[in-house]
């Protein structure tokens, strides 16, 4: 179990993000707290992406402000990331995980045991001197999953991490996914699929046009949806 | 990184710095001419004059004009050239520290075996070159200020020609040495002024021979002279005047007179004629 | 010199005149590009990566400087360093060292320029993720660098292929001295210009195996790279 992090809550206060004249996110406000996965969903173009971006502290929003655990500007030292696309470096498997390892900060000495109990949780204990690059896609989502678990977060985000696999690849990361979720990792996840955020989901965050129009646990989100949009997009139209 | 990629960077580390023998304290920089360095002079006799020394003589070949210029910048100890005129300007300019006549070779005027200016086997360098500008016969300059170049155009003039003024397209100046003039002449078939020297050992001859030789207005002479250490104090000068003295000695004229091509003596030493 | 000797009988016999000028082209060359790499890697990757006024003059300038003419950087060399230059204390002018500081000048450049390339096009692919492992300029740079490890590689050998094959440069600042500043490529331009062929041609051959050995190189260190990028 996890002493509790300093890193959470994540507090939206008014967080705007606009650029070239086009706002992305609508003054949001929103509280990422400790506990079931958070699953942000809505249609391509809603403003999950930059969201997440602005969470992990790649983007500063134009107007508002973000706070992490009551604190603004901390460094990303127990946040990580995992892109749709992750860029695998140019090395073995197991180099990418030490990689991160010392980014990270975790003495040498531990490297080797780390990068052997990252690998076993992922699934690619084999893999290990295998060329990243040369993985397949769901192979090298779950390599970046162990590379963004190599420095042991209180948040996880996932940018849409299973949007590009097939079923079986897809199974593999979601249970990945819940034994982080359950080793007390807050996950915070985007997805255009709701099936997967039906599976996932604690807390269900509903994106359209970089405004959040509905929010609330997972069972009354999908059971009762109380907004157009949601009930909309739950029934597959297209959400203009 | 692994052992074997350890490995190659280090030995191409040590490759990289380590350099070649360490040249020595005991060397001068002499700044000559490429026609004096072709005729494999140096080769001849400048290992007699280490073997003495121990001094290591670096030839620097370069035209007349820039070995002067090399040496008026400093860059040379040393400067061997046969252009007495500008020899002498170098040391009134204070350039120079004194003038010693060496040797002397002599050109001659080669030419193609069908002698188009009909002057083969003549004595008479004028009436050869009057003779070729009359004809409009191809003729190579070296254009490049080099004591050949600027013995060829003092011939013109004493053959009452204004070169500059008169010349046709049967003159080319090339701006070259003179392997490359004698390259271009036998690749042309024309005419051209060389040293003897280059010539003996110049293997590329196709259908070229002597035309003219043995005028005395042929003859050049070349002097040496120490570069002032109170313009360049860098200046080697003991090392460099011991150069000096061996070239103008009994034995270092001996090495200068021995040194033949085929058997034919190029330069006749002449150090003790104070008038050369 | 035999002139009756033929130039492959001069290459296979190891005439040790002709090995001592290959040695000597080897060293002014290498130690041309490992210069050459100790100031143009860390260039490159810094244009790459940091944003500054002019930045994009900067790297036209930088192109087009890959493609000086060897004999300019010769003479600019040449008056840098004689005793009536700037730098003329230094005393290099006629020796190797000046080789291999013309060189150099000629070869940064080339590797600057790729270097940058290369370090933009990966920083790239991998800004986000570096970013997110919150790693310091120098992280990023090591791990650029590393990454980028066989185009850089294939960088250097065309550096080499460069320095290697001219003679503009070396013949002006080294004097051509026999046995001292001697190259392949001046001592070819020397012996041409004497008509004595064989061991001019001998060393062409010389220099062109090493032309083709470094190629051959870049190829593989191409291949490898490729392996590994998937």
């Amino acid at each position: 179990m996890r002493a509790p992090s300093s890193e959470l809550p994540i507090e939206f206060d008014g967080v705007t993000v606009a650029a070239g004249g086009v706002t992305i996110l609508d003054n949001i406000a929103l509280t990422l707290a400790p506990g079931a996965p958070t699953v942000l969903i809505g249609p391509n173009g809603s403003g999950k992406s930059t969201l997440l971006r602005v969470a992990m502290g790649l983007l500063l929003p134009s107007r508002g402000r973000i706070t992490w655990g009551g604190l603004e500007h901390v460094p990303p030292l127990k946040r990580a990331i995992v892109f749709q696309r992750p860029a695998m470096l140019r090395r073995s498997a197991a180099a990418n995980i030490r990689f991160a390892l010392r980014a990270a900060g975790i003495p040498r000495a531990d490297h080797a045991r780390r990068t052997d109990e990252l690998l076993e949780l992922v699934g690619l204990p084999g893999l290990a001197d295998r060329a990243a690059r040369r993985l397949s896609g769901g192979e090298q989502q779950r390599l970046a999953l162990a590379r963004a678990l190599a420095r042991d977060p209180s948040v996880l985000f996932l940018d849409e991490p299973t949007a590009s696999l097939d079923p079986v690849a897809t199974k593999a990361v979601e249970d990945i996914m819940r034994a982080v979720s359950e080793r007390n990792i807050k996950v915070v996840m985007a997805t255009h699929d709701f099936g997967e955020a039906r599976r996932l989901a604690g807390e269900v965050v509903m994106l359209h046009r970089g405004r959040i129009v509905e929010a609330g646990a997972a069972a009354s989100f999908f059971d009762a949806p109380r907004t157009l949009e949601a009930r909309a997009f739950l029934a597959g139209e297209l959400l203009i | 990184m692994n052992m074997l990629t350890r490995r190659v960077l280090i030995a191409a580390a040590v490759l990289a710095f380590a350099s070649p023998a360490v040249a020595q304290d005991k060397s001068i920089v002499v700044a000559s001419t490429t026609s004096t360095q072709d005729s494999g002079l140096f080769g001849h006799i400048l290992p007699m004059f280490k073997a003495k020394t121990g001094i290591d003589v670096k030839v620097v070949a370069q035209g007349t004009g820039q070995a002067l210029d090399t040496a008026r910048r400093g860059d040379a100890d040393v400067v061997f050239v046969h252009a007495k005129p500008a020899e002498e300007k170098f040391v009134s300019e204070g350039f120079g520290v004194k003038r010693y006549p060496v040797m002397y070779n002599d050109f001659i005027l080669i030419g193609p075996k069908s002698d188009p200016a009909g002057i083969k086997g003549s004595k008479d360098i004028v009436a050869a070159l009057s003779a070729i500008k009359a004809k409009g016969s191809d003729f190579i300059s070296r254009g490049d200020k080099s004591g050949t170049h600027q013995a060829e155009l003092n011939l013109w003039k004493v053959a009452g020609v204004d070169i500059a003024k008169d010349k046709g397209p049967w003159y080319k100046e090339i701006g070259q040495g003179m392997g490359a003039a004698l390259n271009t002449a036998s690749a042309s078939n024309a005419y051209v002024l060389a040293d003897r020297g280059t010539w003996l050992s110049f293997k590329n001859r196709g259908d070229l021979v002597i035309a003219v030789e043995g005028d005395k207005r042929l003859f050049n002479q070349y002097g040496v002279m120490l570069v002032s250490p109170e313009k360049h104090p860098s200046v080697k000068k003991d090392l460099g005047q011991q150069l000096i003295d061996w070239l103008v000695s009994s034995e270092g004229q001996k090495a200068i007179a021995d040194y033949k091509i085929n058997g034919e003596q190029l330069f006749y030493p002449n150090a003790s004629d104070s008038g050369a | 010199m035999d002139q009756d000797v033929t130039a492959l009988q001069l290459v296979l016999s190891g005439d040790p005149a002709l090995f001592a000028i290959v040695r000597l082209s080897l060293y002014v060359s290498l130690s041309a590009v490992a210069l050459a790499a100790l100031i143009g890697i860390p260039l490159g990757a810094l244009i790459a990566l940091t944003n500054f006024r002019g930045r994009q003059g900067v790297i036209v300038m930088l192109n087009a400087l890959m493609g000086l003419p060897p004999v300019v950087v010769g003479l600019a060399v040449y008056l840098a360093l004689s005793r009536s230059g700037p730098l003329g204390s230094f005393g290099l002018l006629f020796t190797p060292g000046a080789m291999i500081v013309a060189q150099t000048v000629l070869v940064t450049p080339i590797i600057a320029a790729l270097t940058r390339q290369t370090i933009e096009d990966l920083w790239i692919e991998y800004r986000d993720e570096l970013t997110a492992m919150n790693l310091g300029p120098f992280g990023r740079v090591a791990a650029l660098i590393w990454d980028a490890r066989f185009s850089l590689v294939t960088a250097l050998l065309a550096g080499f292929g460069r320095a290697a094959a001219e003679v503009g440069a070396i013949i002006i600042v080294g004097g051509n001295i026999e046995g001292f500043t001697r190259t392949m490529t001046t001592a070819i331009a020397l012996e041409t210009s004497k008509g004595d062929l064989p061991l001019a041609v001998g060393l062409g051959l010389v220099l062109i195996g090493i032309v083709i050995a470094v190629n051959a190189l870049a190829w593989t260190a191409r291949r490898a790279g490729e392996r590994l990028a998937g």
